[in-house]
């Protein structure tokens, strides 16, 4: 599933960032992400106020030399990722 | 060369064995402690800080029936105080509306809750008690609440053709995560094995529900599936390796490399009354006894799955071969293999009318208030 532009991406109930030997991770029911650059920057605005779009402008603003449609692409793949894994929900 | 030791991931806190419930698979031994052999908040509570300085992300609150615990809030305090991620493992009593805000508002980040079938009269079989309905509540009180919830199914024989009601559960809740978890056959389970495995045709019917179900809810629900290892080809890596990643307190203060380590009889266990968590996990006998792959015999030793299973689960190489250090009996390339085929064609050739018949289970106990009972009498007289 391709998330929507428009809609709102939030960290899921009962999942949250913390850390692992100074490694920032997700936490979740019985498991954890390791969140590295791109993915630490995409899971902290997750946070019900941005839409998909205006992630997707803020990182492409931040990692200006890549291609803008690549880093569209990336963040829209790696949100529909974390969606099947009940890290986050488009509100 | 000694082997590299990697830190531990996951704590599984089993703060109690006393629980109102009975269930005939229950994974807690035979030898179940008292409450008065309990180790004390205050230990718990270094037991949390040391666990997460040795880079525990994750605690598992379970039992036994950790709601049991009169402390459960500053437990939950402690431990995500400590900076771990705080799951309870539940069967839902005792507990109330009010009881749940407090458990979140101690820091509870995710609540499972076990259910023993989809519909009632199977579960109060199944758990020797009427448990259902108060769970049916608790999933009302759970969809007015922000935190994780998990629904977990045990699934057997006599629950296994309750899949679709189980997901229909499933789909009425608040949960964005259901396990469906084929009975380990150790604990109370192994003495009900033949009553519990289910039949090859079950088994297959299940898994192509399971994965439509996967398809279907993409997103909405993820779904955890574990087949009974006696029907899988290879057996599972138990606890993603010994003393690889896990780490079981029992409710005493005994570190155990799994649940059932206990049943393994050169095992000695360290307690953190004694020690500290870093000083278990790095040096107790226990936990280095099957670390690595020094201890492995043939054909493990030499096969290319071996750092994938790690050859499987030691406590059933035990039970199933009586040598703790053999391939897992499960594992088609063990040369016990054919002990876990006869149960599978015991189980697959029995005739039906045998389903017409109540099974005679036998059920979990509780701990006995005094050293005098012990348990495992009461097992012998049943058998
Ligand atoms: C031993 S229980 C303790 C917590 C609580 N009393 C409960 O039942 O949820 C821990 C979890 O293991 C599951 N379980 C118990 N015996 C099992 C077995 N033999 N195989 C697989 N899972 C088992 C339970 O359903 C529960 O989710
Ligand atoms: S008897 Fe059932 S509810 Fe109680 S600890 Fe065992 S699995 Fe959990
Ligand atoms: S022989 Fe040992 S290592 Fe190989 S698959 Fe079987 S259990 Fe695993």
């Amino acid at each position: 599933m391709t998330p929507d532009l428009q809609s709102h991406p939030r960290v899921a109930p009962g999942c949250r960032l913390g850390e692992n030997n100074q490694q920032r991770v997700l936490l979740m029911p019985e498991r954890a992400l390791r969140l590295n650059g791109p993915s630490l920057e995409i899971v902290e605005r997750c946070d019900g106020n941005r839409t998909v779009q205006q992630i997707i402008t803020e990182l492409q603003q931040i990692y200006s030399k890549a291609e803008p449609k690549k880093v569209e692409s990336d963040i829209l793949d790696y949100l529909a990722r974390l969606n099947d894994q009940r890290a986050i929900d488009f509100e | 060369m000694s082997t590299e030791i990697s830190n531990p991931l996951a704590l599984i806190a089993e703060l109690t064995h006393r629980c109102p419930l009975h269930c005939v698979y229950c994974s807690n031994p035979l030898e179940l402690q008292n409450r008065a052999s309990e180790l004390s908040t205050e230990i718990w509570t270094r037991v949390f800080h040391e666990a997460a300085e040795l880079g525990v992300m994750q605690a598992d609150l379970t039992g036994g029936e950790p709601l049991a615990r009169t402390d459960i809030l500053e437990l939950i305090r402690a431990a995500r105080t400590a900076g771990v991620y705080v799951n309870l493992i539940t069967s839902g009593m005792p507990l109330d509306e009010a009881r749940l805000a407090k458990l979140l508002d101690a820091g509870l980040d995710h609540l499972q809750l076990s259910f023993q079938g989809a519909r009632e009269e199977t579960a109060n079989e199944i758990s020797g008690t009427k448990a259902h309905a108060q769970k049916l509540r608790v999933l009302e009180w759970l969809k007015q609440v922000r935190v994780a919830v998990t629904l977990n199914f045990v699934i057997h024989r006599n629950n296994i053709d309750q899949i679709e009601q189980m997901l229909a559960l499933t789909e009425s809740s608040s949960a964005t995560r259901v396990e469906f978890a084929n009975v380990q056959y150790y604990g109370w389970a192994f003495a009900n094995r033949e009553r519990l495995l289910p039949t090859r045709a079950q088994l297959d019917r299940s898994i192509e529900i399971l994965k439509s179900a996967q398809e279907r809810l993409r997103g909405k629900i993820r779904i955890e599936y574990v087949v009974p290892d006696y029907y899988a080809k290879y057996p599972k890596p138990c606890m993603g390796g010994w003393g690889r990643k896990l780490m079981l307190i029992t409710p005493t203060g005994e570190a155990l490399p799994c649940h059932a380590a206990q049943i393994i009889p050169e095992l000695r266990f360290d307690n953190v009354k004694d020690h500290s968590l870093r000083e278990i996990w790095e040096t107790s006998a226990a936990f280095q006894k099957f670390r690595g792959e020094d201890w492995m015999q043939a054909p493990c030793k030499t096969c290319d799955r071996r750092e994938q299973d790690f050859g499987g689960c030691r406590c059933q190489a035990l039970l199933l071969s009586g040598d703790p250090s053999a391939t897992d009996p499960v594992c088609s390339l063990a040369p016990t293999r054919n002990k876990v085929d006869a149960i599978l064609a015991a189980v697959n050739n029995a005739p039906p009318a045998e389903t017409l018949t109540k099974p005679n289970w036998l059920y979990r106990i509780n701990p006995p208030s005094s050293s005098a009972l012990s348990p495992s009498l009461v097992v012998a007289d049943e058998n």
